[in-house]
């Protein structure tokens, strides 16, 4: 190709070889290094995604409209939309997916909002930069599983450390908050969690987008007399638009797939039922224990296309609402 | 509103007036930071600090540190006590889980480095037909929340007689949609047009000019792209659980929720594991701190 682009006349910079017997193994090489030797450095993506990725997300659908239990090899056959039509009926399903929306809440907007402080806090010119950084990475590189575990023993109802900082301020110091009693307060308890994970990894987002901004907006921006504050929401945050939205549809598919902290909040882990009855359990959770606890894969099957169809259509309405509140024109 | 138009504040302004108006002009960055701000960085700092503090100090500690109020925040002297209490547990297999973890993990960012920047290069520097919607492909498969398809994965390594080996856990991994699509943009800026080029007119092969002009150029996002593969492949939890649970091979992150589960929990010794399963981690963000911080905000500024 660079040959061709160089001399007008190919032909009389290199020689083209006669198809056939007068090629020499040079060209051969050449010909198939230029044409062929780019497909195969992309093909193992490609392979993997379609073996791995691909084919099992098709393959779902299938399984979902078939009868497939791990217990019973024997029972086979297509189930039409059994599978699906028992979602809608399903009480089980309608409180994960009730759960689910309240921890995402919980958790998707203290985090989003506390992280935007926080960059912007990052955002000055600050001494050792670099470790105030890394020291906001520490929950991303914790394991869930770990840190879980640690929080169980924050939220245990009667030497946690959750109540015990309560009662400092005067909160529930008569009667103590069981944390794994009601919805609300396993909710706080698992918001409280994925908050810790991930806030410091939204604040390195958006202050790699403040950091792009030009310098010239905020100096045009002192005329009106705007604080700190004011100029975080009339300035920062408009600017940094698309990046404000990219975490609200990361925080969307991510929280709607939770999964390890509802699992492990649970003293009884391996039930998968996410509290003793199901206060706190998730889709996610559910998908889990439908599939591999009661052994019924093709349901399990039609409640990840539900979850898929809905994580869509959160993240599209999340997308508009993101960019309504953030000062986008329409 | 130009520049222009903007009125410079009077000489005969007052001094507060006028520092006033001057620490407004600057843009944040172009701020020292206040005491207010680093207050708030500390404490911030130290929440996301504290439940790592705290799950080191109960792994040296004793029964009765878990439940005392105020906290323990002093370690105590028993973490090898701990620690061999889990080591020596029958059926969690700790010991092996680790090791198991360091094999996927290993193996599955050096094959991601390995694919991802070639795959990388051929769609940053290479001129081949289609290469541009089959970008356009990977970028797309980044949206699609692979999770989903759990249920048929597991009947698709069912078939391929996987399940419970390690197998199933390293080959989905080998290369991934973000490490190509991040390579890509790395090559792109980097590796300029003409040393590919002049290599070719040499008479280099594409693998030559991969091997011995694209790999060395682009090293800084080999590291990047290694910790952060590593992380997240150590912490993988979900697929792991499905596929490994009750087996002999667990990964550390199952073994964990397994040393957690049963009807009386013994967190000195839980939190030993789990500290011990978050070292490998803690000393790659010491090490690689600087190039995770990199990796993330580079990542938010070309999505």
């Amino acid at each position: 190709m660079p040959t061709t682009r160089a001399a007008p006349e190919p032909a009389t910079r290199r020689p083209r070889p006669s198809p056939g017997r007068s090629m020499t193994w040079r060209d051969r090489l050449h010909r198939f290094d230029m044409r062929y030797v780019p497909y195969l450095m992309i093909a193992p993506f490609f392979l993997l995604f379609f073996v791995f990725g691909l084919f099992p997300m098709v393959f779902n659908g299938v399984v979902a409209l078939r009868h497939w239990r791990l217990d019973d090899p024997e029972l086979t056959g297509w189930a039409g939309f059994a599978n699906f039509s028992r979602l809608f009926t399903d009480g089980d399903f309608g409180n994960a997916l009730y759960n689910t929306f309240g921890i995402f809440l919980l958790s998707t907007v203290p985090q989003l909002l506390l992280a935007l402080i926080i960059a912007s806090l990052l955002n000055r010119r600050l001494r050792a930069q670099t470790w105030w950084r890394v020291g906001a990475l520490l929950p991303y590189i914790t394991p869930i599983t770990a840190s879980t575990l640690v929080f169980n023993v924050f939220f245990s109802r009667d030497l946690g450390m959750a109540n015990w900082a309560l009662g400092l301020i005067g909160i529930g110091t008569e009667n103590p908050i069981d944390w794994r009693a009601d919805k609300l307060h396993s909710w706080i308890a698992i918001a409280t969690m994925v908050n810790w994970k991930w806030i410091g990894y939204n604040a390195l987002l958006y202050l790699a987008a403040m950091q792009s901004i030009p310098r010239d907006v905020y100096e045009a921006s002192a005329l009106d007399g705007a604080g700190p504050w004011r100029q975080l929401w009339r300035i920062t945050v408009p600017m940094i638009r698309p990046v404000v939205i990219f975490t609200v549809v990361l925080s969307t598919i991510g929280g709607l797939q939770l999964f390890t902290e509802p699992m492990l909040f649970d003293l009884n882990a391996q039930a998968a039922t996410g509290g003793a009855g199901g206060e706190w359990q998730t889709v996610a959770q559910l998908i889990y224990k439908v599939g591999w606890k009661d052994l019924n894969l093709g349901y399990a099957a039609a409640m990840s296309w539900a979850l898929f169809l809905i994580i869509l259509v959160v993240a599209a309405l999340n997308t508009l609402l993101t960019n309504r509140i953030s000062g986008g024109r329409k | 509103m130009s520049l222009l138009e903007r009125p410079r504040p009077t000489p005969s302004a007052t001094r507060g007036g006028r520092k006033r108006a001057a620490l407004l002009g600057r843009a944040p960055q172009d701020t020292p930071a206040g005491f207010w701000t680093y207050l708030l960085l500390a404490l911030s700092t130290l929440f996301a600090a504290f439940p790592l503090y705290w799950m080191f100090v109960i792994s040296t500690s004793t029964d009765e540190a878990t439940s005392q109020l105020p906290p323990v925040v002093v370690p105590g002297d028993q973490f090898l006590v701990n620690l061999d209490e889990v080591f020596s547990l029958q059926d969690v297999y700790f010991a092996a889980s680790l090791v198991n973890s360091v094999i996927v993990s290993t193996v599955v960012t050096a094959s991601v480095l390995f694919f991802c920047s070639l795959a990388g290069f051929a769609f940053a520097k290479l001129r081949f037909r289609g290469s541009r919607p089959l970008m356009l492909f990977v970028i797309l498969t980044l949206t699609v929340p692979n999770q989903l398809g759990v249920v048929a994965l597991y009947i698709v390594m069912g078939k391929l007689g996987w399940n419970g080996t390690l197998l199933a856990v390293i080959v989905p991994g080998l290369v991934t949609a973000f490490g190509v699509f991040y390579m890509r943009q790395f090559i792109v800026n980097t590796v300029p047009d003409e040393l590919v080029e002049s290599a070719r007119v040499d008479g280099a092969t594409t693998m030559r000019v991969y091997w011995n002009i694209v790999l060395p150029a682009v090293r800084p996002a080999l590291a990047v792209l290694g910790l952060l593969t590593f992380v997240a492949t150590w912490n993988d939890f979900q697929w792991p659980l499905i596929t490994l649970n009750g087996t002999d091979y667990p990964t550390s992150m199952v073994a964990i929720s397994d040393l957690a589960s049963g009807n009386y929990v013994i967190y000195r010794r839980v939190l030993a594991g789990a500290f011990v399963a978050t070292i490998p981690l803690l000393i790659m963000l010491v090490i690689g701190g600087r190039q995770i911080v990199r990796g993330i905000m580079e990542g938010a500024v070309k999505s």
